[in-house]
């Protein structure tokens, strides 16, 4: 059952929220072993809640657009009272003091939060494989992984643990492992949903944005936390866009362009893509040309510069970011004989290789002598991807592009080989680079009978047509995606 | 989409710039991990030297994706008489997290030196 | 090590530049809704941003961007369009081990600030910041080097500062005090900050070179820190100085340093070289978004300032007709609108100043500038002596009142000149040594034998004598003798 009707039988008293989040926890209970999405299942308080939704509608109450449905929230979105972990050694154990403005949104909205999700340690991986608790697996086929770093908030969706779940993405986290498990995952503009709460990994990148298994769920997840908090600086001063009331518009007319450069299909692009994956980019495209809108070819150049400037920027502002763990207040600490000793004794157990090669990488790279080729460098090249973008959105209302370069890869394939590992994000990069929002929607399968997915991206605030253009694919596609019921 | 095949730069890291970042970032290496890790930055690096091809002259940084100015909060304290009892739990959650507290405050080891 | 100040080392010139930290005056944090307060319960005033929990984000006070534009049109400094940066470092009083600081776009750029005596003193940048927390040494009676441990308190991490970075322009430990001083009455004059500096919510560290006097050259130089009083400044700057002309003359050279000012043994040592300095990596701190103050802002804020102690200063100056340096003490005791009052209603001037700086040390109390212009014109017309104007003076301040009353309370009258002439002639008969010492003797004489006339007649008329009366008629008995 999606989201939207769970939310509905619960307001109209049709199903108590109990007997839905009882169901979801059997699910969790049943598949979780196989799975290991979750870092923490908070059932106690999930049945609390729901008791309390059901109260309120009772009582002729209406307990809000999100009532009774379970959401998974990944684990770096601070709970109080609940372990968050962010998949790291370091926090293992810390309970925050404070809710994000996510968690508050969802509580006002009547969700039910069910637990924290697995994910690579400080958001940074593409496999899910960085996490100090192990490896999520992809439930598609256990041998692979989920991609990342929120692999367990996709993997929980794609399990049918949950029907939601929020993630967060800096280069891709949301929509890879959205395409990688074959559900959807949308990064919305950026200062669309507030960070506060959110740990930080690169504050100028970072989005929450939701999972869900059909595209109006997803609408439904993002319209219910989105929209301006004051707590955040970098928050849109506007109330959170009407999506789902524009779902069934359709595109006729609307310009769509397929990214020539991160789709393998032009020139001067990038390669790597698999022809599985190029082919169904190719009928994702013939689908919305069929449904009325005018696709095209397009050319945003700088994107193949993406992946660079990225791997500069984001560990730039991670090794800052990242500094605040250094055993005084919360969280780990290794005891040492001095303070300067105790904190490299803390985090240097506390942190795992990935987090260590990136703070040292944005250390390095914001360094005296170093800074201009390295970190101002690539904020120029930000500007040319935003410059490009603003150019090709004269002529077309969105792009598209492959989500990611192949479908999942087995475990362990990548976990030695960074770069390697990094290249999977070249696709997904670029929107986070430019603050604008974009979305994974699964469109078939590849040669190997895993999913694959399409990314829809548009402007800032484009939120809009994307999801119309998203929901057009999904019809396209064959209905709601995912493994489970 | 393979890795450019190492068009060497002068300024190449070198296992020296790595222990020297390590030590400004508070992380201890051992011998092999500063070998690893020099050769593994040393790739991405190399990679990210694509960008040379740009002519980044005139090009002014982007360091926000948003083109908001003058985001202000007013000078009111957050919490007001009707929070001090919540303030309190507050509070003591966080003294609770501390690592180490003592008479209210956050314990530390020596520290050595003084601020910067 | 050395008496005078290092400014009469002969052949040496000593250049100071100043960087002043000071606490505004705000509610609540520079990035936080955490009060802004002095004293209380250890970590009390904390919150997630303050304390730098996973997850927290900043959000700017704009009472502190407010403050921070007035500091810089106080000093003349272009306000201009700004941004946040990160200066990343490790310390356990940091509570994200970044500060939130203004790097290569201050709020404030170049200004000046004008010295009581008129010289301007270059100031390169007033810029907004965060402030720490503080730590506790425990064990090694209290030493950082020694503690066994260290205690942290985040009350005061993330109290917004302004940062007034002033050019190498003071030439001397009084400069400096000068130049302090002036900042802090600045300051405190547009509610800017409260200026304790033993509260720290005013702190000055110093950098000092010296070099031959007629070098254009700047010397090496060395940062001094841990100065917590005016009195530490001028001493600080009079050891330090005097260290680096002893390098140089016994042949060795100044060590760019960062120094630490030790209150008891009156000395300064090294905290650390050049070679140690930190490496912050700065960049802009994305979690902020740039700060533009609108033209009509800016106005607005310059509309609501108050005048400002150099503007007072050179008001008075010109109504009393005296230098602006003569205008200070009035001004730094608040009192030059009760003066400007008092002249304004046709007190004379150099009275009213005179009365300021002797009298009136404690204040104005119950005076008011309608009783203080009628005191001075009973004074200047002869009714009362200045003994006398003195005491009623101290009454009014206490009590307030009618000066003419109060003048009579104390039965203080006018004494008639012939009376006075009657008993001068008396006293002249019974001292003629003396007399005769003052109608021949030189100035000095003359003048130490007025002082014991009138000092005989003050004895004898219980102080109700006006002095220059006296002496008038002394002067007119004496041509003609
Ligand atoms: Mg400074
Ligand atoms: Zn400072």
């Amino acid at each position: 059952m999606s989201a939207v009707s769970l939310a509905g039988a619960v307001r109209s008293g049709e199903r108590s929220a109990r007997s839905i989040v009882e169901e979801h926890l059997a699910a969790v209970a049943d598949g979780e072993g196989q799975i290991h999405a979750f870092n923490l299942v908070t059932a106690d308080a999930a049945l609390e809640r729901a008791d309390r939704v059901d109260a309120v509608v009772a009582q002729g109450g209406d307990p809000g657009p999100l009532a009774g449905v379970p959401v998974a929230l990944k684990d770096n979105m601070c709970t109080r009272g609940v372990p968050t972990t962010c998949g790291s050694r370091i926090l293992d154990g810390w309970r925050p003091p404070y809710d994000a403005t996510v968690v508050e949104r969802l509580d006002a909205a009547g969700a039910v939060i069910i637990g924290k999700t697995n994910m690579d340690e400080f958001a940074m991986g593409s496999s899910t494989e960085n996490s100090a608790f192990g490896p999520t697996l992809n439930p598609c086929d256990t041998t692979r992984v989920p991609g990342g770093s929120s692999g367990g908030s996709a993997a929980a969706v794609a399990a049918g643990f949950t029907p939601l779940s929020l993630g967060s993405d800096t280069g891709g986290s949301i929509r890879q492992p959205a395409a990688l498990c074959g559900v959807v995952g949308v990064k919305p503009t950026y200062g669309a949903v507030s960070r506060y709460g959110l740990v930080a990994f690169a504050s100028s990148l970072d989005q929450i944005g939701p999972f869900a298994r059909n595209v109006a769920d997803a609408a439904l997840l993002l319209e219910a936390v989105a929209g301006h908090d004051p707590l955040d600086s970098t928050s849109i001063p506007a109330s959170a866009p009407d999506l789902l009331g524009v779902l069934d518009r359709g595109v006729e007319g609307l310009r769509v362009g397929v990214i020539e450069e991160i789709s393998g299909s032009g020139p001067t692009g990038l390669e790597g893509f698999a022809p599985d994956v190029q082919s169904r980019l190719a009928e994702a495209a013939e689908a919305l040309a069929a449904a009325g809108a005018v696709v095209e070819k397009a050319s945003v150049p700088s994107t193949v510069f993406g992946l660079s400037a990225y791997y500069v920027i984001a560990p730039a502002e991670a090794s800052s970011n990242l500094a605040r763990f250094d055993g005084v207040r919360f969280g780990l600490r290794v005891d040492a004989d001095n303070t300067v000793e105790m904190n490299a004794a803390t985090r240097t157990a506390g942190f795992g290789d990935e987090v260590k090669r990136r703070i040292m990488l944005g250390t390095y790279a914001l360094s005296a002598g170093y800074y201009d080729a390295y970190y101002g460098k690539s904020q120029k090249v930000r500007t040319l991807i935003v410059e490009d973008f603003a150019r090709a959105y004269q002529s077309f209302d969105l792009l598209l592009s492959p989500t990611a370069p192949t479908t999942a890869f087995p475990i362990g394939e990548k976990v030695d080989d960074p770069m390697l590992m990094y290249l999977n994000d070249v696709c997904t990069i670029p929107s986070n680079l430019a603050g604008h929002p974009a979305m994974s929607v699964p469109f078939g399968v590849g040669d190997d009978g895993l999913p694959v997915g399409v990314q829809v991206l548009a402007p800032a605030n484009g939120e809009p047509s994307m999801f119309r253009a998203a929901a057009v694919l999904e019809a396209a596609a064959g209905g709601s995606a995912g493994v489970a019921p | 989409m393979e890795p450019d095949a190492g068009t060497s730069t002068p300024g190449r890291i070198s296992r020296d710039d790595v222990a020297y970042v390590a030590r400004l970032a508070r992380l201890n290496l051992t011998d092999s991990e500063l070998d690893g890790f020099t050769g593994q930055l040393a790739d991405v690096l190399d990679h990210a030297a694509d960008i040379e091809a740009l002519d980044l002259d005139g090009v002014a940084p982007t360091s926000h994706p948003l083109p908001l100015s003058n985001v202000f909060r007013a000078d009111v304290p957050t919490v007001g008489p009707a929070d001090e009892a919540d303030h309190r739990l507050f509070c003591d959650e966080v003294l609770a997290a501390a690592p180490a507290a003592e008479e209210s405050r956050f314990r530390v080891p020596p520290v050595l030196g003084e601020a910067p | 090590m050395t008496s005078g100040t290092a400014s009469e080392m002969d052949g040496w010139e000593v250049v100071i530049g100043l960087e002043v930290h000071a606490e505004l005056a705000t509610a609540t944090k520079l990035f936080s809704g955490a009060r802004n307060e002095f004293g209380g319960e250890p970590n009390e005033n904390v919150d997630p941003v303050s304390l730098g929990l996973p997850g927290s984000l900043p959000v700017l006070n704009e009472k502190a961007v407010e403050l921070a534009i007035r500091v810089g049109l106080a000093l003349n400094c272009s306000v201009q369009a700004s941004e946040f940066a990160r200066k990343n470092y490790f310390y356990p009083d940091m509570p994200k081990d970044f500060q939130i600081s203004q790097f290569d776009q201050p709020i404030n750029g170049e200004g000046w600030l004008e010295l009581p005596d008129g010289r301007r003193i270059g100031i390169e940048r007033a810029h907004l910041e965060e402030d720490t927390g503080k730590s506790t040494h425990v064990g090694g009676g209290g030493r950082i080097h020694e503690a066994s441990y260290s205690l942290v308190d985040y009350n005061r991490a993330g109290v917004p500062l302004i940062e007034i970075v002033g050019k190498p322009d003071l030439r001397s430990g009084d400069d400096a005090r000068a130049y302090v001083s002036e900042l802090r009455s600045i300051l405190v004059a547009i509610g800017a900050s409260d200026g304790k500096m033993e509260e720290g919510s005013m702190r000055v560290d110093c950098n000092v070179s010296v070099r031959p006097v007629g070098q254009d050259q700047l010397g090496t130089r060395c940062e001094v820190k841990n100065i917590n009083s005016l009195r530490s400044l001028g001493r600080a700057i009079t050891y330090e100085s005097r260290r680096q002309v002893d390098l140089i003359a016994s042949g060795q050279e100044v060590d760019q340093q960062t120094r630490h000012w030790n209150e008891e043994d009156g000395r300064t040592h090294t905290l650390r070289s050049k070679e140690e300095a930190f490496d912050y990596r700065y960049f802009p701190e994305p979690d902020l978004v740039p700060v533009a103050p609108s033209a009509e802002w800016i106005d607005e804020i310059r509309a609501a300032m108050p005048l400002l102690p150099g503007e007072r200063r050179h008001r008075l100056a010109e109504e009393a007709c005296i230098q602006p340096s003569a205008a200070a003490l009035t001004v730094e005791r608040g009192l030059d609108d009760l003066a400007l009052a008092a002249m304004d209603l046709g007190a004379d001037p150099e009275r009213v100043l005179v009365h300021v700086e002797n009298n009136l040390a404690d204040g104005q109390g119950a005076l008011t500038a309608d009783a203080f212009a009628a005191l001075v014109a009973m004074e200047t017309g002869g009714d009362l002596t200045a003994t006398q104007a003195k005491t009623v003076l101290a009454d009014l301040v206490d009590s307030g009142g009618d000066p003419a009353a109060v003048a009579a309370s104390h039965g203080f009258e006018a004494m008639d000149t012939s009376e006075l002439e009657g008993l001068v002639d008396g006293l002249i008969a019974e001292h003629p040594d003396d007399w005769e010492a003052f109608v021949d003797g030189d100035e000095g004489e003359r003048r130490k034998k007025s002082g014991f006339f009138v000092g005989q007649i003050m004895k004898a008329t219980r102080g109700q004598a006006d002095g220059r009366v006296v002496n008038e008629i002394l002067e007119r008995l004496a041509a003609d003798a």
